[in-house]
């Protein structure tokens, strides 16, 4: 509602919002909204990678991203949170045609390549810090726990919605508010799959190339 | 919105009771968007594991060019951007985005790399 009186206001093609007539239902703007979120969630995700820009090559005479990052474990690690966006999408298909049990099944494949990277993820930083390459020796690793961590919280946080919102589904069925919950958090697993992009190529390969 | 959607994509799965302006994309869509995907994720790392250019500042470019189309790969099959969901709305806030991110990022490594080559010419040598 907000956006229609601004965006008139403003009078940047109105056209668009006069034919939105069956706007009544509760949700109509959620999507865009949810879409703001990620853009700002983003820029969180750009301040991080700005910092590890910055500080990525102070090694304090420790060691470096050569000597630690292990490129087969992201590569396997990066192929687990592929898997998850596609079959997250599959579960999207299942849901639009209605087809609830074949969207749970999607949803626990998606739930277990989800647990996969994390439990990688997990493991590549027990490694870490128990070779001494904590958060506290270098301000390169300071900026690589930080960002790489921040991205496996999302990681995390969207598994717990993922669980929630199973059960939600399982109890209430496919209900126009659980769809676009569902949806939400389509946009939000891609948005972490788009991230992870950055991540390995900036992080770890680049980290891996000098 | 949701008309205006309806118009503007006409694809073949049933739109009925999709009034968010999002769309869920097809199977052929998902399917083309992880094989690609995989392709633009698989050179990089070969490229970099194996050294195949064995110039390290040419690897970073072409890696972070395939980083790039992969990052539009994503929105286009994944997120379903496009210029006319949400009339246009979603589109313009990915524009600032990109703007605020590239500002921010450019000008972070700027200004620092300058702070680091004027206030700190001994670093490298310690």
């Amino acid at each position: 509602m907000m956006a229609k009186a601004t965006a008139q206001a403003a009078g940047t093609a109105p056209a668009f919002y006069v034919t939105e007539e069956e706007h009544a239902h509760p949700g109509g703007s959620t999507m865009l909204g949810f879409w703001l979120y990620l853009m700002s969630d983003c820029l969180v995700f750009a301040v991080l990678f700005a910092i590890y820009g910055v500080l990525g090559r102070n090694y304090a005479a420790g060691p470096s991203g050569a000597d630690l990052f292990d490129l087969r474990l992201v590569a396997v690690n990066t192929a687990m949170l592929l898997f998850s966006s596609i079959t997250y999408g599959f579960a999207m298909l299942a849901m639009d045609k209605g087809r609830q049990a074949a969207m749970q099944g999607w949803l626990v494949v998606t739930a277990l390549f989800g647990l996969a990277f994390l439990g990688i993820e997990l493991y590549e930083f027990a490694h870490l810090i128990h070779e001494g390459a904590t958060p506290m020796r270098s301000a390169f690793l300071s900026s690589f726990f930080v960002l790489v961590g921040t991205h496996g919280l999302h990681v995390t946080f969207g598994l717990i919605w993922l669980t929630v919102l199973m059960v939600q589904v399982s109890r209430r069925g496919l209900i126009p508010a659980n769809r676009r919950r569902l949806m939400c958090l389509s946009m939000f697993w891609h948005f972490l799959d788009v991230v992870w992009i950055g991540v390995f190529t900036f992080v770890y390969l680049m980290g891996v190339l000098k | 919105m949701s008309q205006n959607h309806a118009e503007a994509h006409g694809h073949d799965h049933h739109d009925g009771h999709d009034s968010h302006g999002a769309s869920h994309g097809s199977p052929r869509g998902y399917v083309t968007g992880f094989l690609l995907s995989v392709v633009l994720t698989g050179i990089p790392f070969w490229l970099v594991m194996n050294d195949v250019l064995g110039n390290s500042t040419l690897t970073a470019i072409v890696i972070m060019l395939f980083a790039a189309t992969q990052i539009v790969v994503h929105m286009v099959y994944f997120l379903h951007m496009n210029g006319r969901s949400e009339g246009g709305w979603t589109m313009m806030a990915l524009i600032f985005t990109i703007i605020i991110v590239a500002i921010a990022l450019a000008g972070s490594l700027w200004v620092m790399f300058h702070l680091n080559a004027n206030m700190m010419p001994d670093l490298h040598k310690m």
